[in-house]
């Protein structure tokens, strides 16, 4: 119990310090667009791949389940995709996706540097640097992130409409109908909710991880992991509530 | 000139530095030597700020590290230029974006200014035309150049280099030796080396500080060296037999 409070005091102190002042502003908003676009444009394939079958999936099996049940119109499938994709399944689906690719990367590059000394290079020199290695990522993945919700989103639903296309399961009219039919916009305020938060655990734990790793390669292999197991499980349970407090 | 006073410094319940003064002095080459786990390291990431001393203090040109706040602190790091053991060259970054980080960092130069600064010190270390190269690209020999580059990119007071020669083959180790010692002499810089290379000794020590279970045994230069006839420090500097052989046929 100690030691959980110890390293919970240790993260704290460290986001903390990754958001003050920077020495040169244009430093780091170049920092910043760099990790943006490595973590953005490097994960969009896989979230495309992903989300484009997570759609495609849902959309078989509740037309699986609907053909037993006659009663059930068929137009519904859109509007379960939808509102499956948006609230629930676009942003934890992506969010241990990132977790998995980006959040190993995040840690592993910051041990590397810290076992190379690299980070005391940068601190020799005087750069702050949680503000200048960590504060960056952060703020990428926290923009980021949402935005590759969004897309997984759209191409979740068209994966569904694929899916039903292919199977022959409804057409274009009643699958759009659905997707279209009583939209909430708050439904996307709690998506977005949640990815910004998603975002900042798997940044923010993995930088807090690989940044303070010591020893060697087998330290930083383990520090990568547990970055992505202790961010999966937060993920999970800030993602329950999340949907209980705003659902 | 930087002082240290009485330095100690624990890790755990293990007293690694045990109350170490010595003086390094302006323009000349101050050595640290001792053997693996003698506390050499520890001193220099305690003189650089890396390390906290539990006890004592660090003087730079009168200045107490220890005693400053971390803003004024980072005014003092601006003077120091390090060059790191495994040379701590950012992986991806070219040797040019490696040199000029500091200048990008620190400084309201134009591009033509910092072009023309990274320049400098890269010919200024013999590793002219490798601007776009990787540190992955470059041998060992050559990275230490780019570390001495980028430690003296911001015409630094004092210099720090943590085992300079090591993993390098007699011949660039002198190279890097020279390196380091025209360098020091030519921008009168207060420079300190960490080493257990007696070739660095005998070449560029014009300061030697040796350390032993985490204490200053012995101060004095390289030629008071050659006079010890017995303890620790000389059963550091004549090791093998092969020294010990060539000592007594050379009839110190």
């Amino acid at each position: 119990m100690y030691k959980f409070f110890e390293q919970l005091g240790a993260y704290l102190i460290l986001m903390r310090q990754s958001f003050s002042k920077p020495e040169k502003a244009n430093m780091y908003w170049n920092e910043t667009f760099r990790q943006a676009r490595d973590i953005g444009v490097g994960s969009l394939p896989i979230i495309a791949i992903v989300s484009t079958f997570i759609g495609a999936v849902s959309a078989v099996q509740f037309a699986y389940q609907f053909r037993s049940i006659s009663l059930v119109p068929m137009w519904w499938i859109g509007s379960i995709v939808r509102k499956g994709m948006i609230l629930e399944l676009a942003p934890t689906i992506s969010a241990l996706l990132l977790a998995g690719k980006v959040g190993s990367n995040i840690s592993s590059e910051l041990g590397t540097m810290r076992i190379s000394e690299q980070i005391d290079a940068y601190e020799i020199m005087g750069v702050n640097t949680p503000a200048y290695l960590i504060g960056p990522k952060i703020a990428a993945s926290v923009v980021v992130v949402p935005m590759l919700v969004v897309i997984a989103v759209f191409l979740g639903i068209i994966g569904g409409w694929g899916a039903g296309m292919l199977g022959n399961f409804y057409s274009n009219t009643e699958y759009f109908r659905g997707v279209t039919d009583n939209f909430d916009g708050y439904d996307v305020t709690v998506m977005l909710t949640k990815a910004v938060l998603f975002g900042f655990i798997m940044s923010s734990v993995s930088c807090y991880k690989g940044f303070t790793v010591q020893g060697g390669a087998v330290e930083i292999g383990k520090s990568s992991t547990q970055a992505v197991v202790l961010s999966s499980i937060l993920m999970i349970i800030v993602n329950f509530f999340v949907a209980f407090f705003l659902l | 000139m930087i002082e240290i006073r009485d330095i100690k410094k624990n890790f755990g319940t293990q007293q690694v530095l045990k109350g170490i003064s010595a003086t390094f002095e302006n323009g000349k080459c101050n050595l640290i030597i001792g053997k693996s786990g003698s506390g050499k390291t520890v001193t220099l990431k305690c003189m650089v700020g890396l390390f906290e001393p539990d006890e004592g203090s660090i003087f730079y040109d009168g200045r107490n590290i220890t005693e400053m706040n971390f803003h004024n602190r980072k005014t003092i790091r601006r003077e120091i230029g390090m060059l790191f053991q495994g040379t701590a060259l950012f992986d991806s970054l070219t040797v040019e974006e490696n040199v000029r980080f500091p200048l990008d960092m620190f400084t309201d130069q134009t591009e033509e200014e910092k072009r023309e600064r990274v320049n400098f010190c890269l010919g200024r270390v013999n590793l002219p035309n490798t601007n776009l190269k990787f540190p992955g690209e470059l041998s060992g020999g050559m990275k230490k150049r780019v570390g001495i580059a980028r430690a003296i990119v911001m015409n630094p007071k004092y210099l720090f280099c943590d085992e300079p020669n090591s993993g390098l083959d007699p011949k660039t180790a002198i190279v890097i030796d020279d390196l380091i010692r025209e360098i020091t002499i030519e921008y009168n810089i207060t420079t300190v080396v960490n080493t257990h290379d007696m070739n660095s000794v005998m070449g560029i020590g014009d300061k030697v500080v040796f350390l032993h279970e985490g204490y200053k045994y012995w101060e004095g230069t390289k030629q008071q060296i050659m006079e010890i006839t017995d303890g620790e420090l000389f059963d550091f500097i004549f090791a093998s037999d092969f020294l010990k052989d060539l000592r007594r046929h050379a009839k110190f």
